[in-house]
């Protein structure tokens, strides 16, 4: 396998001095009345693991396969490494898929369904053994090379399909929800697999999934999807902490989302007037005072503690649990605001609850708070 | 309660299993019968069976009958499977509709119409072109295939679209032409409807009675035209011997389908339990 170590770990940043591997220019695909993907641009840098993460019809696999060239597009134009795809057909373009259901040919042993695509090449014939074996190695499979894939449990053929879908070395690798059918213990561990063969065949990755937690551990970059547009691009930290809109804040992890007016517009602050407490915020944003904005705070970024007192001042508030729910690890709070909005707070159990008097449990009186940074301001 | 609706389903079921094979059964005994008159009894006897092997006109009309189903069955199957691949996988092309429609026709057509139209373009194209000079195996072949294609037109459709297009995009993301796609993944997951289609063509060529009447000539009498024009001339015992002997290689044929599945299964089977073992 080619080892590529001249690829930058942030291409998206030197767009100066790198080509886009994959440009998608004003995109559309309509479906009669249907808008499944609208008028999208994206430019996607060799090395990338890239995801387009959405909930179900919201473009993401469409996209996916107008790249592998099963869709035709409407409008728009796709180019890989300069190449306008618009007259290449599947099986001349230099990608390669991996199917959600993984479509192996059950007809065909490990051995020739990996083998398939190099035939197509006429590949010679002892380096087309090679290839299979090393690729087989690097998914550990070389011992069920004669085996159907009916012979296969889920996870092995997930990782017949990936290798069957790298061992032509594609310039870009098309993942169609590739941890989907796997159970929750072998998806977690395979994710980090995926990342690691990816890093180790330094072929650019896009995966379809709708899947958050999946995207995160996974992309180097995502782009968020919702109705055949993106709602936003960005590395998975900067969607996490700093989402644009309350899709993307409610989408990706969970937010308390309220709304508020801004008072004053600093250029390293801003305040924003609530229902119940100030929010200052320790850095700048492009707002005018006296317009309503929204607000959205994390649950793990609340602080919470027993208190008495009306607590006054700006990020913070005095509070009621309503509820209570031990997830083991973590607790849930439903914590009721003097206006009667209820925010989830969660916090680790750090130690074992040993006096009941510590625990924070129903109607009892608390505090919340939290940092200058953790507000987070979004326009829509 | 359940014990006496358990015996009202039994008393059912065996009426109607009876209803079903008592006339065969009842066929099967009288082929023995060594009287000439079929409704009389008289005694256990082969002598039908060695009447009908002496019959140069019955095995002819066997042999006519084979050849016509097995060349009808491979035409068919030909050509019911590019009908069926054009209907599913070929998108919307322009009078696709009506194609479709004409596909099933011969499905709900009347038999004697069907014979009818073929008989009189068969007379016309003999007189345009001369050919076919004589109606016979090719005639009754043609017929046959374009009513049997239609049915594998259909077996082919439902498989088609039972096993999606996905097996084919892989490949042909993989860089194999549409050709190659064809021959090396589609064909292949046919397999099953192309058997199941060649063998249910072949069984309606040689059950065909009515349209084979209407397009034979003299001297070509297939299977179910030999056997009907005897009745006519009264029942003879040695139809019974021949239905038995048919009625024969069916059950042994049904027979092997059956236990060439049962292993296919268990085969299946243990290779899932085996895959399954391992993954815990």
């Amino acid at each position: 396998m080619t080892v590529s170590t001249t690829v930058s770990a942030a291409p998206w940043l030197e767009q100066k001095e790198q080509q886009p591997l994959v440009q998608i220019r004003g995109v559309t695909k309509k479906y009669g009345e249907v808008t499944a993907v609208d008028n999208v641009d994206l430019d996607i840098y060799k090395g990338e693991l890239f995801c387009l993460l959405g909930g179900s019809g919201c473009g993401k696999s469409t996209l996916l396969r107008m790249l592998a060239g099963f869709e035709d597009l409407n409008a728009g134009m796709i180019t890989i490494d300069g190449v306008d795809m618009a007259d290449v057909p599947a099986y001349e373009r230099p990608t390669n898929m991996m199917f959600q259901s993984y479509a192996l040919f059950p007809h065909m042993t490990v051995e020739k369904n990996v083998a398939f695509g190099l035939e197509q090449d006429h590949v010679p014939k002892f380096d087309l053994a090679d290839r299979v074996h090393d690729i087989l190695k690097l998914v550990e499979l070389e011992d069920f090379k004669k085996r159907k894939p009916k012979q296969l449990s889920g996870g092995q053929r997930q990782r017949v399909a990936l290798a069957r879908a790298l061992v032509k070395r594609p310039k870009l690798l098309l993942l169609d929800e590739p941890l989907a059918a796997l159970d929750k213990k072998l998806r977690k561990q395979t994710q980090f697999e995926l990342a690691n063969i990816q890093d180790k065949v330094g072929v650019t990755f896009i995966v379809v999934t709708h899947d958050q937690e999946e995207a995160m551990t996974l992309s180097s970059r995502m782009a968020v999807m919702d109705a055949g547009r993106f709602k936003q691009i960005g590395t998975p930290t900067e969607i996490y902490e700093f989402p644009e809109s309350r899709f993307v804040a409610d989408f990706i992890g969970s937010a308390n989302i309220f709304e508020g007016r801004v008072t004053e517009d600093g250029a390293d602050h801003v305040r924003v007037e609530t229902g119940f407490c100030e929010v200052f915020v320790d850095h700048g944003h492009s707002v005018k005072v006296g317009s309503r904005i929204w607000v959205a705070l994390r649950p793990e970024k609340i602080r919470l503690e027993k208190s008495d007192e009306v607590a006054e001042g700006p990020n913070q508030t005095s509070a009621i649990i309503d509820d209570v729910g031990y997830l083991g690890e973590t607790s849930i709070y439903k914590v009721r605001l003097p206006n009667d909005e209820v925010f989830d707070v969660t916090m680790p159990n750090q130690s074992r609850p040993t006096h009941a008097t510590q625990r924070i449990t129903w109607e009892d009186k608390v505090k919340i708070s939290w940092d200058p940074s953790s507000a987070m301001l979004l326009h829509s | 309660m359940y014990a006496k609706r358990s015996r009202f389903l039994t008393i059912m079921l065996t009426l109607g299993l009876a209803f079903f094979y008592i006339p065969m059964i009842l066929l099967v005994i009288y082929s023995f019968n060594y009287s000439k008159l079929v409704p009389v009894w008289g005694g256990w006897s082969l002598r039908w069976y060695k009447e009908l092997f002496q019959s140069a006109e019955v095995w002819s009309a066997v042999s006519l009958s084979l050849q016509i189903a097995v060349v009808n069955a491979t035409f068919a199957t030909a050509l019911g499977t590019l009908a069926g691949l054009a209907m599913v996988r070929f998108g919307r092309f322009k009078g696709r509709t009506l194609f479709g429609g004409m596909l099933v026709a011969p499905l709900v057509m009347p038999e004697v119409i069907t014979g009818l139209s073929l008989l009189v373009f068969f007379i016309s194209l003999n007189q345009l072109i001369g050919w076919p000079a004589e109606r016979g195996f090719a005639t009754i072949t043609i017929a046959h295939i374009t009513f049997s294609m239609a049915y594998v037109a259909v077996t082919i459709q439902a498989r088609l679209t039972g096993v999606g297009q996905t097996l084919e995009e892989a490949a042909a993301d993989l860089g194999a032409k549409p050709f190659k796609v064809l021959t090396a993944i589609t064909i292949p997951q046919l397999t099953p409807a192309l058997i199941s289609g060649w063998l249910l063509a072949f069984t309606l060529s040689l059950d065909d009675l009515v349209i084979a009447s209407f397009v034979t000539g003299p001297g070509a009498n297939t299977l179910p035209i030999l056997i009907f024009s005897r009745i006519r001339l009264g029942l003879r015992p040695d139809i019974n011997a021949l239905a038995t002997i048919m009625i024969l290689v069916i059950a042994i044929c049904v027979a092997i389908a059956a236990i060439v599945m049962f292993r296919q299964q268990r085969a299946d089977l243990l290779d899932r339990q085996m895959a399954e073992r391992e993954e815990s």
